[in-house]
């Protein structure tokens, strides 16, 4: 059969969120997808035996609840179990211990500074007002401001209720909250530098920006709106790896009758009369169908899978811009034993929770500058986690999984194309930074898997390998995401749509993306909406 | 019997209101919150650190809580099995040797006192289990039978260990059977040199088994498992009666006392239930030549059912604490929530319900009254019920055999 009523490209997480709603509405869907295995970066692979990694995306907290229960993704496998605590490492040597538990991370700040351990409450609260605002939009679709539709305009009004009902002050605050830096915002509140780098680390995730650089304050809020449970800002583990969160997606997507091909590459997005009819393989197959979603990237899609003479003016121009920069790497390490690390305290909390190395807001800009210059950060940013030390699924019994995603890395050298030499160099850095937190770290190494922007742009195909599909700055969020004018779903050419994260809401495996284009589609077709409200549309 | 009784007195420690378990020197180290509560006037974990820790490690992981305090009945003697075929709706003449059965007991109107599992230890040699005391009712049963009765609550420390790796810890622990057992099987085996029974069952609708010794091994045999997770292992972690509560809702396991009000401590006449009402008509063999309650169960299966215990999802994300439940929203009032929890598995509200059949029939709709509060301001919503027919939490691996390995 050649001839689909949607053909999603790519089968990652949002592909199959949307694939999954289409065929749940009736329609009969396929998705394409380039490798042998699905995924896209929410994937879990066998890459040593006896290890289960998640290559690419590597924790769980944006997944909008409301989805994982209406597709019943339980049922297909997906569980996601939350971490307890952390620990932030400083330059010299000090630790900070976080815990979940409210109470126990007040005890554990109150060690290293009394008054930020007080002042976290005021940084909390307005931290959770901002959340709470955006929070209610990731399951919508954002109003066109210039558009006089009454859906448009009833969408704006509220999105301007929400915001006047923060009251003037609080108003001017987030406005200013907008621009700022994750560093400079923090410097309102917190006086200890460890505990500022550590806050901060969060405003730099996954983009080509610094601690001091402006804009970062609001991804910081991107990475603390999540939430596990009900508990906000909490982080979570699929178990069985990332991978679980795809696979259960393609599960509720089969069980609707949806399709899935591997192998399927896409060469070209076919165009006629300005209407999108299909797609061509990249063995040359052609398949047709009356609606082409694609969850690749804003770039990719329009740069690599479309003719430029297909596309309205300016749109290629504004695809080729599109701010997708390469800035982070990601080495996953297989080990034979749990590693220790200086100044940590054994405990039950904290053995269940991620590591980030900070060192402190200097030596994070530091690591910019080197990124900045075209190099990796001599001296990197990284957040890592061991998940086998609470999934039993991902490691043999006894030995362990480490994740570890590092900042910063570039996805073009000043000094040449990326070489296999220069990634292991790169990777060694990563070894030699941990070993000085934990003595004996390297000869627990069984095997090691290290991706620059370079590997991972190549193996899931995200150009530069920005995990979010295009930065989370001001610029190409809400309305202006993935550009001005195109923010619902919609693309120039007719019954053409996209799904990825380089749409509202953006990255962070939520599966809103993939939900609310799902529901833009489903709206054009005059079909009945089958994508649930979220579970806090109305607080 | 008699014995047992001064025996206990003597035990009684008069300076703790509630009596620790053989356990309790680890229970007390591993408990952080310090969070207790009384289980049949035993000192017991609520919880011990971090709810959701608890509540994954039953999902996720290998959990151990502390079973001690509930009612044990040891019977035997000539009539033994003759007893519990009277005692117990289920017909277990059957029951063979190193097997279980799940029973509800009902008093002569065919009201629930309990529900219970019966162990056959060896040939003849039965232990119940019970959630409520219930020495006084075994004693008035057993007028007219060659029957020995004995309350072993206090002589037998238990742990019931459970989720997806506890097969694998337990076997790392020193128990090499553990794979032969199947769902309802016994095994008397030795570990580190001391005697346990293991038996295959729980309260949490996962892969579980429930450890049995005497008090004196109590700490051996807690420490024989916790030195698989101190070896690097598996994360075993010890779990409260709160992570209990999610899980066994999840489940569909009822708790007598909590969804319903049991027979035995019912002064008002119409909060006593039949085995029907709450659900447990699979367990009443109605074809069995006596037991206690058939008269009244033989009426009232002949009329239609005035009510249920109904597993109810609950919409949205807002706990339906003590709702009311309507046929409508603002419709007439039919029901009541008993217990609830929010599923962090399945991401729901699910709750067990008391709601009206009128005309002997499930209402067609069921809506929750919510009050909930943001910032100590209380508001009020409305939420559509979904009854589920069948467990809301069932895994293959609960009864596969042998069991898998995660």
């Amino acid at each position: 059969m050649n001839q689909y009523d949607a053909i999603v490209i790519g089968a990652g997480h949002n592909g199959l969120t949307n694939a999954a709603y289409l065929a749940k509405a009736g329609l009969e869907v396929l998705v394409v997808e380039k490798n042998d295995y699905i995924g896209g970066a929410a994937v879990s692979r066998e890459l040593h035996e006896g290890w289960i990694y998640s290559s690419c995306s590597y924790v769980c907290s944006m997944m909008r609840q409301a989805i994982h229960r209406d597709l019943n993704l339980t049922k297909h496998g997906l569980i996601l179990v939350p971490y307890l605590g952390n620990v932030a490492f400083g330059d010299n040597g000090e630790t900070l211990v976080g815990y979940t538990d409210e109470e126990a991370n007040y005890n554990a700040l109150r060690k290293i500074s009394p008054h930020d351990a007080d002042a976290m409450f005021r940084l909390h609260a307005d931290l959770a007002r901002y959340a709470q605002l955006i929070r209610k939009t990731l399951l919508r679709t954002p109003p066109d401001p210039t558009s006089f539709r009454p859906r448009d305009v009833n969408e704006l009004l509220w999105f301007a209720k929400q915001f006047w009902g923060l009251g003037e002050k609080e108003l001017y605050e987030y406005i200013r909250f907008f621009t700022m830096s994750a560093a400079d915002y923090l410097e309102d509140y917190l006086e200890n530098d460890l505990i500022k780098a550590t806050m901060a680390s969060a405003g730099i995730i996954g983009t080509a920006l610094g601690v001091y650089s402006p804009g970062s304050a609001y991804i910081l809020l991107h990475h603390v709106m999540g939430d596990v449970d009900g508990n906000i800002g909490a982080w979570g583990l699929a178990r069985g790896g990332m991978g679980a969160i795809s696979q259960s997606l393609a599960g509720a997507l089969q069980e609707s009758g949806g399709e899935i091909r591997l192998n399927a590459g896409v060469r070209k997005i076919l165009v006629k009369k300005q209407k999108a009819v299909g797609v061509v393989l990249e063995n040359g197959d052609e398949l047709y169908a009356n609606i082409v979603v694609s969850n690749l990237d804003a770039k990719r899609t329009f740069t690599q899978c479309m003719d430029e003479d297909d596309l309205p003016p300016g749109i290629f121009k504004k695809a080729k811009n599109f701010k997708i920069r390469g800035s982070s790497g990601k080495v996953n390490i297989a080990l034979s034993g749990l590693p220790k690390f200086n100044g940590v305290p054994n405990n039950r909390y904290v053995n269940r929770g991620g590591q980030a190395f900070v060192g402190s807001l200097e030596t994070m800009e530091r690591a910019y500058d080197d990124w900045k210059h075209g190099c990796w950060s001599k001296d990197p940013f990284i957040e890592s986690v061991i998940p086998s030390a609470w999934d039993p699924t991902v490691a043999p019994p006894g030995k362990h999984w480490m994740s570890n995603f590092v900042q910063y890395c570039p996805a073009e050298l000043a000094d040449g194309p990326w070489t296999p030499e220069k990634r292991n160099t790169f990777g060694q850095i990563i070894v030699d930074k941990i070993e000085r937190y934990s003595p004996g770290f390297r000869e627990l190494i069984v095997h090691m898997e290290v991706r620059t922007p370079h590997e991972i742009e190549a193996e899931v195909g995200l150009t530069e390998g920005n995990i979010f599909q295009g930065e989370l700055t001001i610029d190409q969020l809400l309305f202006n995401r993935p550009f001005p004018g195109y923010a619902q779903y919609r693309m120039p050419v007719k019954n053409m749509y996209m799904c990825g994260s380089s749409t509202h809401p953006g990255g962070g495996v939520s599966s809103a993306c993939g939900a609310n284009a799902a529901r833009e589609i489903l709206m054009d077709l005059r079909l009945g909406n089958t994508v649930p409200d979220d579970d806090f549309y109305d607080e | 019997m008699p014995s047992t009784i001064i025996q206990d007195i003597n035990q009684h420690n008069f300076h703790e209101v509630l009596k620790p378990t053989p356990f309790h020197p680890r229970v007390d180290h591993d408990c952080l919150t310090k969070n207790w509560m009384d289980w049949n006037g035993y000192l017991t974990a609520r919880t011990y650190d971090t709810l959701a820790a608890e509540y994954f490690a039953i999902r996720s992981s290998c959990s151990v809580m502390d079973l001690t305090p509930m009612g044990k009945y040891r019977i035997n003697g000539p009539d033994a099995n003759k007893f519990l075929n009277r005692l117990v709706t289920r017909d277990v003449s059957m029951l063979r040797p190193q097997r279980v059965s799940y029973v509800v007991m009902c008093n002569d109107e065919g009201k629930v006192l309990d529900d219970a599992t019966i162990f056959h230890l060896n040939e003849g040699d039965y232990r119940l289990c019970c959630q409520h005391h219930q020495l006084d009712w075994l004693m008035i049963s057993s007028l007219g039978m060659d029957v020995s009765i004995k309350e072993e609550t206090h002589d037998i420390a238990a742990l019931a260990v459970q989720g997806p790796t506890s097969a694998s810890a337990l076997k790392l622990a020193g128990i090499d059977e553990i794979g032969q057992l199947k769902p309802y099987d016994i095994l008397h085996t030795q570990l580190h040199g001391f005697e346990v029974m293991v038996s295959r069952t729980g309260y949490t609708g996962d892969l579980g088994y429930e450890l049995w010794t005497s008090p004196d091994n109590a700490l051996s045999m807690w420490d024989a498992i916790f030195e698989v997770k101190q070896k690097g292992f598996y994360d075993i972690r010890t779990i409260g009666l709160s992570a209990l509560e999610m899980v066994r809702i999840e489940a569909g396991f009822i708790l007598p006392g909590d969804d319903f009000n049991t027979a035995e401590t019912a002064i008002r006449a119409d909060r006593v239930r039949s085995p029907y009402e709450v659900g447990l008509g699979w367990v009443v063999n109605l074809d069995k030549p006596n037991f206690t309650g058939k008269r009244a169960l033989l009426d009232e299966k002949k009329k239609p059912i005035k009510r249920r215990l109904l597993r109810l999802e609950v919409s949205g994300n807002k706990a339906p604490q003590d709702s009311f439940l309507y046929a409508g929203k603002g419709g007439k009032r039919i029901g009541t929530i008993m217990t609830q929890i929010w599923s962090p598995i399945l991401k729901a509200n699910l709750a067990m319900a008391d709601v009206e059949f009128a005309g002997g029939s499930q209402p067609s709709e069921i809506w929750a009254e919510i009050y909930y509060q943001k910032e100590l301001e209380w508001r009020v919503s409305w939420a559509k019920g979904k009854v589920w027919n069948k467990p809301f939490w069932s895994h293959p691996r609960r009864s596969a055999s042998p069991p898998d390995s995660y």
